[in-house]
């Protein structure tokens, strides 16, 4: 028997059965559509966030005060440590080769305010290193400018984008005064839009030389340091020094937190694809579902069709054919609503998109293969049962059943 | 061309043993044209499905084209069917689905013949039956006789030598059934075998041979 033949002959009993063949496709179309609308929204979500996590700079290491204990917990992101991360422990570590910039930050919230209008905002102090570390980019004139950080600074300041919608309106905020607290700064730069980036809002945000800050809260300790090293090997590297150095420094404590970029990454990677998983692996029972339905109707199928069994024995038929004509049938069925299941998916989707039109999501083309793939092996193992059961019945009784 | 040693049929039904078929030797020519005759329960219908390889007896040999049959797999039973035997059914046994073409052409797809020279063939039976303006009709748009026919075109449509004619008038008027056996007979004179069941007498006595089966055996042998 030839393939084109299976098809055909597949094609036409299924066609003498509408209403049947409709249930299935919909039930197969149901499952389809909900496991990839699940898994693009799944993979998406990997992604955008992997997205931002890239944007925090590559081969980055953040170093925090305090140490962790393995006793559980929180991680100290505002560790209580008894010796505080200086600016001179900052500067002993820019020495090191493997670095590559190194931005010490100190963080705090304070009034600003220009002519009368005021707001609270975050302030950052830092140094010009930390553009370089966190991929900043200016929408106006100039980030901090390079200088050592045993220098005197000069009062600058670089704001967000809704600080400069905020407090100065219309009007171009490059070379105004701003005050922060009590004390004035002039603006030099603007950063770009950055939207939110790992619950660090960049737009409503002021950035000032970092012992400026340090004066402003009034405060030797620094908040954290972030280094962004030459490679992932320098990476290795750099740590083990560091590690050093901070011991020599605090009279052999290491009473620092080291954290990696991809250390975070790849721990943000792992959950949420066994997230994606998850709900995958969820959305399938409904394929399930719909293999059992595909098995009915097949089981059905081969008692009505028991005359027509017994007569393709008579003319010849050989089991293997028997099996491969009610294979196909569920084949064509399940990819039909395989097919269904994808358009339906992507439309869903669209849906979404449309509420949600900052959320970047896409359907993996992994997705849809696999899909198709799923819906065919659903189909084909819950029909393999009523598929034997006619290659084996016995043609003299099947020929003679009306 | 068609051999029976010694051929039983044996059943079990609850804890009755019932032979169907007992010790039946049989030798059939080819071309020859065999009528078998019987009450109903006489063993006909196990006869025949044994001779169409449907059945395997339970002791014996059935010799067909020199090649014994008790020794051949399902696959190659299967085959020797679609290539050197015909049938026709009491009830037709058509398929609803299909078109009369469709139907005859069934055969050839299990064979796995082109589909261009299917259609050719397709095409000359259905003239050789006189239904060739009927191919594209669905077996419930035609009468008995038509539906008979277009059974015998399927049945010769791979070129058998033998055909297995199960009660071939039993469920058509007279007239048809007339017309049905005299298309049957044609075909025998190509030199097809033609085995025809039947318990109608006026048939069987227009068969070259006819034997009678009375409780699984061959009485009487014409």
């Amino acid at each position: 028997m030839r393939f084109n033949d299976v098809v055909h002959q597949a094609n036409s009993s299924i066609s003498t059965h509408p209403l049947r063949v409709c249930l299935i496709i919909l039930a197969m179309s149901i499952g389809i559509s909900s496991v990839t609308v699940l898994t693009a929204l799944g993979d998406s979500a990997r992604r955008y966030i992997m997205h931002e996590f890239e944007a925090l700079g590559t081969h980055l290491l953040i170093i925090l005060p305090g140490r962790t204990e393995t006793t559980g917990g929180q991680p100290p992101l505002f560790g209580a440590t008894p010796r505080d991360l200086t600016l001179a422990d900052a500067n002993a570590l820019a020495n090191l080769s493997t670095i590559v910039a190194i931005a010490p930050i100190t963080i705090g919230a304070a009034p600003v305010s220009v002519r009368g209008l005021e707001r609270e905002s975050t302030v950052i102090g830092s140094t010009a290193a930390l553009q370089k570390v966190r991929h900043l980019s200016l929408a106006q004139g100039n980030f901090l400018p390079k200088q050592a950080l045993s220098k005197k600074e000069r009062p600058v300041c670089i704001i967000g984008q809704t600080i400069q919608h905020q407090l100065f309106a219309q009007q171009n905020p490059i070379g105004q005064w701003l005050r922060i607290s009590n004390r004035r700064y002039r603006v030099i730069g603007v950063l770009a839009s950055e939207g939110q980036s790992i619950g660090v809002d960049f737009d409503n945000m002021v950035i000032i030389p970092v012992q400026a800050a340090q004066s402003l809260f009034n405060t030797q300790g620094l908040f954290r340091i972030l280094i962004e090293t030459n490679s992932q090997k320098g990476m290795q590297q750099a740590s083990e020094h560091i590690k050093a150095i901070i011991r020599e420094r605090h009279a052999g404590e290491e009473d620092i937190t080291l954290i990696t970029q991809d250390s975070v990454v790849s721990t943000f990677d792992d959950i949420l694809s066994t997230l994606t998983l998850t709900v995958t692996s969820i959305a399938s029972i409904s394929l399930i579902v719909s293999g059992i339905l595909i098995m009915n109707v097949m089981w059905v199928s081969v008692n009505q069709r028991t005359a027509e069994i017994g007569l393709l024995n008579a003319l010849g038929a050989t089991r293997r054919q028997i099996t491969a004509l009610f294979l196909m049938e569920s084949a064509i069925l399940s990819l039909i609503g395989a097919g269904v299941g994808i358009i339906l998916g992507y439309i869903i989707l669209l849906l979404i998109q449309q509420h949600y039109p900052e959320f970047p999501l896409t359907l993996p083309l992994w997705a849809v293969g696999l899909a198709l793939i799923v819906a065919l092996s659903t189909a084909l193992i819950f029909s393999i049962f009523p598929a034997t059961k006619a290659a084996r019945l016995n043609p003299i009784t099947a020929l003679h059943k009306r | 061309m068609i051999q029976l040693n010694n051929i039983q049929r044996s059943f079990q039904v609850g804890e009755q043993q019932i032979h169907a078929l007992q010790a039946i030797n049989l030798s059939i020519e080819t071309g020859e044209y065999l009528s078998i005759m019987g009450p109903s329960g006489s063993g006909k219908s196990t006869l025949l499905n044994i001779l169409a390889l449907l059945d395997l007896p339970s002791a014996g040999e059935y010799w067909l084209n020199n090649q014994n049959t008790t020794q051949l797999s399902d696959t190659q039973l299967a085959k020797m069917r679609l290539e050197h035997i015909g049938f026709v059914f009491q009830s037709f046994h058509l398929i609803p689905r299909l078109t009369a073409a469709e139907n005859i052409e069934m055969p050839m797809i299990l064979a796995g013949i082109a589909k261009k020279e299917r259609r050719q063939r397709v095409k000359q039976a259905l003239e050789s039956v006189n239904l060739l303006q009927r191919a594209t009709h669905k077996p419930e748009q035609l009468s008995g006789g038509q539906m008979q026919r277009i059974a015998i075109a399927r049945a010769m449509i791979m070129r058998p030598q033998i055909i297995l004619a199960d009660e071939p008038t039993g469920n058509l008027d007279s007239q048809s059934g007339q017309d049905i056996i005299q298309l049957l007979e044609t075909v025998n004179q190509q030199k097809v075998t033609l085995i025809i069941i039947t318990h109608d007498p006026s048939i069987s006595r227009r068969a070259q041979r006819s034997i009678q089966l009375i409780d699984g055996k061959i009485t009487h042998a014409l």
